[in-house]
Order: C-alpha cells, then structure tokens, then sequence
C-alpha cells in the first residue's frame, strides 16, 4: 500500500487559520484601509427619552478636515432597519431608524454622523455638535405597566404566547406548586474587538462593498440591497478577520447603512470603527429577563404543569431578530424534562436602554437559569435531592424523537436523539458525585460555605434549511472550498477542510476555505445558532463526494480499471484489485479536466463540484454541568473551585477545537452568573460603559474545567452525525452557579437574580448571623 | 476614544518643569507621568488639558533615595520600583506587599507612585501608605517648595491641596522601624480591579503587646485615614483573634463609607471589619 | 489639531520617521503610520491588554503612552517576534496549544508572555498567571493559553 490515510474528521488537528495571526497579520476591520478613505465618527444621544429638537452642526463643519455632517433630514429617504426573516406588519413601526428623526429612545442612538479625513478630527468636530433635546420619563423596567411607544402604540408591542395541554386543571391536580420570581441581568457578548464597517463604492463597476461584514454575510447583503434599492449584483460584503461575535456582530447596525451611503454620495470609502464605550451603549444587548414561573408537582417531583410569565427587556427598538430572543425562550424552556401543561406568556416591552437581541445561547442562558432553580426549589421543598428530581423529570431514550407542541427559532421542537439518564450518570460517575457531596458536608462542618450545583439542559443547533458548498481542486493540486459561511475564530475553516481533507484523503493543510464573501458563492447561511459545522460542513462532504466520484470516474478510465477498484491515498488514485505502482495524482486529474483536454470527453471541465445539505430540523444537543463553589464569608466573593461540563455532541470533527468552544463558551457564562452586567440609573443612564465597570472574568477567574465529550447520540438530522458544539459551554452556566452557591447558602437565602454579587451575598450572610448563627470564616 | 489636542512640553530640568507649569498650570496644563489614569481620562475626554508637561525625562526624579530614616521617592519613580528588593526592612515589606494589588503589571511599568498621590483616586493603595506612613508630599511652583502631611493631603475624591502650579517632586516616606509587622489586605471585584476597601495595618511589639499600632484605611471614604479609635484599642494587647476582631469591629463602625452603585455603605462597612482583621491577621 | 511634531520610532529594529500630533498614542502611530497593524485596539483605555507591545523589554500598554513619549526605546511589536520565516517558540506554543480563537487579542498575549519570560524566565507559575491576568480574551477561556505559554516557556528556558 502506497502511503497512509492522514488524520481527517475526529483529529485534534493545529488550525489553519493561526498563521497569519499569530504573527500580526489578520485582517480586522480596523486593519482594512483604502485610499482617499474618510472616517465617520457618530454622535450618539445622551438622553435616554426625549423630543429632538434640534442638531446644531456649525462649528462641526468649521474644522479643518471635515467633509461633511448628516442627520436624519440627509438621509431622509433612507427607511428604518428591516428585520431579517423579512417584513413583520405587527412590528414594523418598532424599528430603528438609521439616524434619529424626532425622538431620541436611547443614551447611545446615533443622531448625527461626522466623515472626516482622520479619526482624530472626526471626534473633535463630533464633540462640537448641539443636540437640543426637551427630556421625557424614560422607562427602565420591562416588568412596569406597559406606556406609550408612540401615539396609538405601547411598549408592548407583543406577547409571545405558547402554550399546550390544560394548565389550570393541572395545578389543581398538583400536589405541591412552586413559585418563583427570577432574573437574568442585562448583559451581552462584548467581543474583545469592537464593531468596524468600511463602505466602498466602485464607480467603474457600479459596485457597492461593505467590508467588515460578519455572521450572515449573503442574508445581510439581501437586507442592504432591499434597503438601498440596489440589485443583488450591485452589492458584495467581504468578511476579512473578525474578533469575535457571540452573535452581538453580524446584525444590521445604523453604522452599516451609513459608512455604504457616504460612499456612494461622497465618492470615497468610509471606514468606521466603534470604540469601546461606544460599543457598550449602541452593539446589542441581551439577557434581561424577568421570569415570574409557577410550576405544579406531583408527590415525587414530577412535573405536571409550568405557567410562565415573563418580561423581556427588549431596549428601546426592536432590532433585526424580532422576537426570537423571546419565542427561543418559549419554546426551550422545558429542556430535557416531561412537560405535559405548559403555558408562557412572554411579553415583550420596550424600554428606554440600548436594544437586546441573540447572544450565544439566546433564550437558553435564561431560561436554563430559571427552569433548573425551580428544579432545585423543587428537590428542596419535597426534600428530594436535586439529582433525583431531575432523573425523575427526564425525556428517556426510548422515546426520541420527542415532539414538543412548541416552536424555537421558527422551527417545531423535536428533541432528535439523546439519552439524557445516560449523560447524567456518566456527569455524576465522572466527577464522583457522592465523594463531592461528602467532602462538600465536610468542609461545612468546618465552618466553610462551600456548594454543590447540578444543572441539566438541552441546546439546539443546525438551523437549516439548508447550505451549499463548491469544492474545487487546482491543476497545482491545492483545493479550495467556497462556502457562504463565515468565521469569527470559531475555527470554521479548519473543520470544513478537515471534512474535505478526509473525503478526498489529503492533507487537510492543502485546503484553502473561501468565507464570507458574497462574490464568490451566491449563496450561504453565514455562521450562527452553532449552524456552521452541522449545515456547512455537511454540504461540503457532499460537494468533495462528488468531487471523489468524478475523479475516479477519469482515473478508471486513465488506468483503464473500474471505479470500484480504486482509491484515493495522499490525494492521489490507486488501484486495490491488483498491485501496480500506477497512480495518477488528484492534481493530474483536474488537468484532464481542462476544457481543451483530449481526455475530457463529455464531463464538465474543472474537477469541482458542488454539494447541497438540507435539514427540515434542528439538531439537539444536550448536557450536564456541575460545579463546586466558595464563598468567602468575610466578603461575599465567590470562588468557583471545579466545574464538570458533561456533553453530547452527536460526533466531534476537531475534538480540540470542541473544547475550545466549551471552555469559552463557560467563562463567558461565569461572566454572566458572577460579573457581567449592562446596568442603568433611574434616568435611563448606562453605568457600565468601560471594561472597568463591566467586569470581563480574567485568568485569575476561571476554574479547573473538566470536560466530558460524548458522541452517544448522533444526531439522525445529518449524515456526518454532527451536533455542533458553539453554544454548549455557555448555556447552563448562570444555572449551575446559582444551583451551587445556593447550595453554599444553606438556609441562608436563596438566589434569584443574576449576577450574583458579593455585595447581595454579604448582606444574606451579615442579616443572618445577626439572627443568631456564627458561620464566620478567617 | 482619541484625546483632544494639546501642545506638549518635554522638559529635563525640574525648574523647567515649574516654570512651564508656572505659565500653564492656570491655563488647564497637566503633568503627565507614568500616564495610566491620565491618559484613559483623556481617552474619554474626560480631561481635556491644553498643554501637557512630559516629565519623564527628568533624571533627577528618576530613582528613589535611602535615607537612615526616610525613603524618597520621587516623582518619576515606577511602582515596578518596589516589587523586587529595592528597599530593604519592614518598609520594604510593606511596600513589596501593597505594590501586587495596584493594577497589573505593564500598568505598573509605566506608572509612577506620586503619580498616584497626585490623582488621589480613593482606591489607590499609594494614597493609604503616605496616610498609614505619616508620609510628607513635596510639592514645587515658582513660589518655592512646599512641605504638606499626607493626612493633610488628599481633600476628597479626586482632589488633593495641590496647587495647579504645583508640581509633586517627590514624597517622603519615614522608614518602619526594624522588627515592625506589616499588613495589606484589599478587596476588588477582580484581581487587579480598583479597590473596594482596603485596610493596611503595622504594630510593633514589646513583651508581647503591640505598641504603635496603626490601621489606615482607603477605598472605604472619600479619603484614606487612620482610624485612631480602633489603634487605641490595640494598644497595649497581646496578640489574640479577639483582640484582632475588637479593633476591626471598632474601625467598622467608626468609618464612614460612601455609597455607590454596587457598594452600599452597609457592604463597605462590613468589608472595613473584614479586611482589618485579615491585615492584622497577615501581619502577625 | 495642533502643530505635528516629526519623530523616529525604532519598531523591530526598524527606524519609521513620521510627523505626528503629540496626541497620537504609540498604538495609534505604530498601526496608521508605521502600518503595522498586529498590534490591536480593544478599549484604548488600558483595560484589555491587546496593545500590549514591549518598549526596552518590558510589556507596556500602547493605548496609554503617547508616541512622542517613545522616541527613545526600542519597541517591539509582534511582527518582530519571528525571524524570517521561523516563528518564535512562543506563537509555535499558540497553534500547537489551539490557544487562539478570533486571534484579536493574541498579538496582546504573546508580547505580555515574551516579555515576562525573557526578563524572568525562571517566574514562578502564581506569579505567571498573576501576569497573565493583566490581559482580556473572549474567545477562549484563557485555559489553552495559560497552557501555551507554560509549554512555551519551558522550552525558552532550554534553549538558553
């Protein structure tokens, strides 16, 4: 046998992406520069409700440098930003224009925008701007009695209703009914580069391109086209490197629009980059729920109704995702537990604050925090413990596919595979779970607060419908694969090539991945709702199957030898029926694909091909975490010791580049149970608008992370098996944080609100031991 | 987030320095040392200074000065300074302790210790050893030099007594006697966050009883302080966890904390109580 | 504006003449004017770490020195890490470590990590991660990049 298979789909192979970045030559947005370009700089409100009345640019245009100054009455024409799945009636008046025309709704709205030859003078003539605004009574919580949004239209523009079975006849059956009031703090994704937009227009092609463009590069390009009033042809995004999404970068921004029109009228590029405190009050927010959740039990835990009524606190404009954050909610909020009555009413309110849409795991951070504490309220008022509570609760493997009548991310609920008891007893036996709880209730004895949680969940992944990819090998022997997906350091490329690197049995090194650029494929989803590895690389190992036929096809007829008696090794064709040295390279191949080849006979020319991956369903993966925590008495702080995540990932491609997303997918959610939060004054005013006030966790923050990859339950959703794994570390962290400090607590007080601070556990711990008990610890 | 403009002055001479800030201190002129508050103030235009006075190529206030009773620092001096064995004996100790809290360790490269005085940013671990210390600031203008206590110092948040013409040349600090204990313990959302409270403690002993107690605490008030009534109560005892928790006990309900948003006055004063005991703790 | 002023930064032994305002950061300078854009701007308020360049060895944050402030160092940034076309022990411990994801805040780490090591290549581990908490990173939960450079070290450590 000539060679060796080299490592392809299951290999933790070295990125391909790392090169150029590790030596300080990626390609951010703010590395992106043409000539001639000039640099926009906004000016933002800092009221947070008000009536505009006036925007006074004189001085603005006086210095040196400055091009020009728009508001809202230079764009006139410009309608507001659309949502993504398309024109929603109910909704329409809800969204944000580009620039404010009459009422300012948020400190942070864009009002007017300054195009300057240097960034310097951008913001000095930003900073001469007079923004006259008469002030009106900002609303600041979602959960208060519906306003006024505008005359004839309130704050709640909808409510978010799903529901199934009898609930009130439940409860009445109930043994016990739980009750609990919970929040989620208002917090977001904060990639560490912040947003960026370069908008060019080539006059000699009538070409408009937006370079920067994250996340949905060909769905945004529709949306901006629509817009603009431009053809599809008339409009390209280019995606260079991009410092993180999490699912806050990607959407269409005001500063999207603005840098695309300028180009156009000014007739040079416009280059934009938010700065940080920017970032903090104009990029979406995301989380700030408000669950008030009622749950009826039988005597054995066993859930028999959920009733559910919560407050989304949208911000002050409905954003490009609509109410997905909120419908996710809905519908993922039963997990992996039976659920016979459910009914939720998620009313979605405006409020005066930045505006919230997806951030990884959106609908699912909050509602795992909120379903696993009435779990853990449950196991504790029918002193159950919280493990066999929720054994009790558990969908079983026997009855997958299991259909909820409910609907997430516009798709029916059908949890496809899992065995949910499985993952739970392999979580417990792997962290030794009896040994955790005695040495928990030891170190108690000894005077420290030291806590257990547990937290269950399911994630959904593979939104569909469906993608497409070109895989095309070069006379050179190279392979390139354009996708229309798109990369945020993800390690997007590294995974599609290793799919095609074993399809075609080369080495995955030799794979060149095409992203985010529309001109180079029609087509593509774009990466988010941990959908790239489960669409794209589906389509991919389609498009290098055929791309394999086709080359054998050729070599059969080369070698003179039937298809079914060769193989690729090494990227090159080999004979298995007899031993020859006879090969012919991948390399050859394409050239007797040439369109002047002799050889080519009827086949199309090039050895390429394309292959389309269709899903009618999201995939489901699953997971348990466990945690053990801290808190130190003197001061509140929590200290995380040791964290198990335990998940079901259907089949791992890279299984590093998995852990990799599990790992910081769980310190972003750490981030959000213990530090993170977007919090506002009675007036409106953010407060935490530097990375000195929003707390990011540090090395220093982050525990001993064992994690458990199981690959038990193949999704039945794609050939490649594959659940996708960029949600999963995030999802059920605020959950199992809150379940361990609780556990920590004791009798002490409860947590129902995240973060948690030391500050609100002091205070629990001090108003305790003045009630008598002296648990103080050195 | 780029500064607004400012013309800038590099001098190497310290009466340069005076006589730049003489003309431009009243005219919204600053100092600009180490830079790491400075800078970021500027960054948000927070601060908007006309002319900035560079004086980090000042040699003579380069390098600190060991005296048989008295440490100088002046004002070019970095806190990386005092994370190695610069300065020897308890005051070395002390110092080496405090300097692992004040931010992180490129910012520590860069700024500078009167630097810190100057800003009087009520978290500063710098501001409570000159007050903790009995330290003395030197300030200089054209009208001569001035000799000012530390407790006589820092005014409130963010404002000291120094004149905007003034320029801190350097701050004085009495060394520890040999054989003094010393403690520093703070707390911060994160490591290397600004403090929340902070407590730096130190006593001697003689026949097993303390005598020159001293408990400065910062980060709690407006300014950093001795808190007299919780020393007294020190004085004269043995080592003992309850003579430890009396004191803080003591500190905590005499201090007055200031409410912000994530810190009631309730979780600062519990915070006092703790952190006294913890610094008094590390000490012995 | 004000009146420019013309300076010389030694970047990676290289001298780069430019006219600057005195307002201009070093990061600003070292990314629009000398192009050498690896050096990254996360919050320009010395929070993030992914300035972080070295100026006479030591890691220093970009964002909060001013360029005329460094006329007279040596700066490296992390385009001078390699020589010619062998990467540095330390960005080799990156890729083998899968210590990046978006790579943004990479540049950052690797100048903070080079630079400790070779002013203190026997640090203690405490004292490493101490160093090491003076940097953000969203993406990967710090965990492969403790270990990156751990692995890197040791091996800078041999090679003396």
């Amino acid at each position: 046998m000539i060679g060796s298979r080299k490592p392809g789909i299951g290999a933790s192979v070295t990125r391909i992406e790392d090169r150029p970045l590790v030596t300080g030559h990626g390609r951010f947005a703010g590395d992106v520069s043409f000539p001639r370009q000039l640099h926009m700089r906004l000016v933002r409100s800092s009221h947070a409700h008000g009536k505009l009345n006036s925007v006074d640019v004189t001085d603005a245009m006086s210095i040196r440098g400055v091009v020009a100054v728009w508001t809202a009455k230079d764009i006139e024409d410009l309608p507001p930003i659309d949502f993504r799945e398309g024109a929603i009636e109910k909704l329409a008046a809800f969204r944000q224009p580009v620039l404010v025309k009459s009422r300012v709704r948020y400190v942070g709205e864009p009002v007017a925008a300054v195009f300057a030859e240097d960034p310097y003078v951008a913001e000095d003539a930003a900073d001469l701007i007079v923004v006259n605004v008469d002030e009106l009574p900002p609303v600041v919580d979602a959960a208060e009695a519906a306003t006024e949004f505008t005359l004839g239209l309130s704050t709640e523009p909808t409510v978010c209703r799903q529901g199934y079975g009898d609930v009130e006849a439940a409860f009445r059956a109930a043994e016990l009914t739980v009750e609990l009031d919970l929040s989620i703090g208002r917090h977001s994704g904060v990639p560490l580069e912040t947003r960026g937009a370069i908008g060019r227009y080539d006059a000699s092609k009538d070409v408009l391109e937006l370079h920067g463009a994250a996340k949905v590069p060909h769905r945004n390009r529709e949306l901006l086209a629509r817009m603009l009033g431009r053809s599809l042809a008339g409009i390209h995004l280019f995606e260079g490197h991009v410092g993180g999404g999490f699912g806050v970068r990607g959407e269409i921004y005001p500063e999207d629009i603005l840098v695309l029109v300028a180009a156009m009228r000014l007739g040079r590029p416009i280059k934009w980059i938010e700065d940080r405190r920017e970032h903090m009050i104009a990029a979406n927010h995301s989380r700030q729920q408000r669950h008030k959740i009622r749950a009826g039990v039988d005597r054995e835990g066993r859930l028999i109704a959920i009733d559910n009524e919560f407050f989304h606190d949208q911000g002050a404009y409905i954003r490009t995702h609509g109410t997905r954050v909120a419908d996710t909610a809905c519908g993922m909020l039963p997990g992996p537990y039976h659920l016979p009555n459910y009914r939720v009413n998620g009313h979605f309110r405006l409020t005066n604050k930045t505006p919230a849409a997806t951030y990884r795991s959106p609908g699912r951070y909050e509602t795992n925090f909120v379903r696993e504490r009435l779990m853990d309220a449950i196991a504790a008022k029918l002193g159950i413990s919280r493990v066999e509570v929720r054994r009790r609760n558990l969908i079983g493997k026997g009855e997958m596919p299991f259909k909820r009548p409910l609907v997430a991310l516009g798709d029916d609920v059908v949890l496809d595979s899992g065995d949910y008891e499985q993952l739970l007893d392999k979580a417990l036996a792997r962290c030794r779970w009896e040994d955790l709880e005695r040495d928990v209730a030891s170190r108690r004895k000894a005077g420290e607060f030291v806590g257990l949680g547990i937290a269950m969940y399911v994630e959904k992944s593979g939104l569909g419908p469906t993608d497409g990819a070109r895989v095309n090998v070069h006379t050179s022997g190279d392979v390139e694969v354009i996708t229309g997906g798109a990369s945020m350091g993800q390690g997007f490329e590294t995974v599609i090539a290793q799919v095609c690197a074993e399809k075609l049995s080369i080495d995955y090194r030799k794979v060149r991945v095409v992203h985010g650029r529309t001109d180079r494929i029609e087509y593509g989803v774009g990466a988010h709702a941990t959908r790239a590895t489960v669409m794209t690389a589906n389509a991919t190992f389609v498009a290098a199957d055929k791309v394999r036929m086709k080359a054998l096809d050729v070599a059969a007829q080369l070698m003179q030898a039937e298809v079914q008696h060769l193989d690729i090794i090494d990227g090159n064709v080999v004979r298995t029926d007899i031993p020859s040295e006879a090969t012919i390279s991948l390399a050859e191949i394409a050239h007797h694909l040439r369109p002047a080849s002799p050889t080519r006979g009827d086949r199309d020319p090039g050895l390429v091909a394309e292959g389309w991956f269709t899903t009618d369903h999201m995939t489901y993966p699953y997971g348990v975490q466990i945690a053990v925590v801290n808190i130190d008495s003197g001061t509140g702080q929590v200290h995380v010791e040791k964290v198990l995540i335990a998940y079901d990932i259907g089949r791992a491609i890279n299984p590093m580049l998995v852990r990799g997303q599990l790992v910081g997918g769980f310190v972003q959610g750490l981030g959000g149970a213990l530090f993170e939060e977007f919090q506002y004054d009675e007036r409106g005013q953010p407060l935490s608008v530097t990375f000195a006030d929003y707390l990011l966790p540090t090395v220093q923050e982050v525990p001993d992370i064992d994690i458990l990859l199981t690959e038990d339950a193949p999704s039945t959703c794609n050939p490649l098996g594959i659940k996708g794994a960029g949600e999963g570390g995030i999802a059920a962290v605020g959950a199992v944080i809150a379940s361990a400090v609780d556990d920590a607590l004791g009798s002490i007080g409860s947590i129902t609100q995240l973060p948690i601070t030391p500050q609100k556990l002091k205070a629990m711990l001090d108003k305790h031991n003045r009630n008598g008990m002296t648990r103080e610890q050195s | 987030m780029k500064p607004a403009p400012f013309k800038y002055y590099a001098p190497i001479l310290v009466d340069e320095a005076v006589g730049l800030l003489a003309e431009y201190g009243p005219q919204d002129g600053r100092v600009l040392a180490g830079g790491q508050s400075l800078i970021p103030t500027m960054a948000f235009r927070m601060a908007r200074p006309s002319f900035l006075v560079d004086i980090n190529g000042i040699a003579e206030l380069a390098k600190i000065d060991i005296g048989p009773e008295v440490l100088r620092i002046p004002a070019c001096v970095r806190h990386a300074t005092f994370q190695g064995d610069a300065v020897h004996g308890p005051t070395g100790v002390l110092l080496r302790k405090v300097v692992h809290y004040i931010a992180h360790y490129p910012i520590r490269v860069r700024g500078t210790f009167c630097g810190s005085v100057a800003n009087a940013d009520p978290a500063s671990e710098w501001c409570c050893t000159t007050v903790a210390l009995d330290g003395t600031i030197i300030a200089r203008s054209a009208r001569g030099t001035r000799r000012i206590l530390a407790k006589d110092f820092y005014k409130g948040v963010m404002t000291t007594d120094l004149r905007e013409d003034e320029l801190i040349t350097g701050v004085e600090l009495p060394l520890l006697k040999e054989g003094t204990r010393v403690g520093f313990a703070e707390f911060s959302r994160r490591a290397g966050d600004f403090a929340i409270v902070m407590v730096l403690a130190a006593y001697r002993l003689q026949n097993g009883c303390i005598f020159e107690p001293r408990i400065s605490i910062g980060g709690a008030e407006a300014v950093p302080r001795r808190i007299s009534d919780a020393e007294s109560a020190l004085l004269g005892r043995e080592i003992s966890a309850s003579s430890f928790e009396r004191a803080a006990k003591i500190a905590a309900e005499v201090v007055q904390p200031f409410n912000d948003n994530n810190n009631t006055i309730n979780f600062r004063r519990s915070l006092v109580r703790t952190l006294t005991r913890r610094a008094l703790e590390s000490a012995a | 504006m004000t009146e420019r002023i013309e300076i010389c930064l030694d970047i990676n032994s290289k001298v780069y003449r430019v006219t600057i305002e005195p307002r201009k950061t070093l990061a600003d300078v070292i990314r629009e004017d000398c192009g050498q854009t690896g050096t990254h701007l996360g919050c320009e308020h010395g929070v993030c770490g992914a300035c972080t360049v070295l100026i006479d060895g030591e890691p220093v944050r970009s964002c909060l020195i001013f360029a005329v402030q460094a006329q007279k160092n040596k700066i490296r940034t992390v385009e001078g890490l390699q020589s010619e076309e062998k990467l540095h022990p330390m960005q080799e411990s990156f890729i083998r470590n899968h210590a990046l994801q978006c790579g943004f805040c990479t540049p950052g780490f690797l100048m903070l990590a080079v630079g400790i090591l070779e002013k203190r290549p026997n640090i203690e581990d405490g004292e490493l991660l101490e160093v090491l908490s003076s940097n953000l990173c969203r993406c990967t939960g710090y965990e492969n990049i403790v270990k990156a450079v751990r692995a890197a070290a040791t091996e800078m450590r041999q090679r003396k």
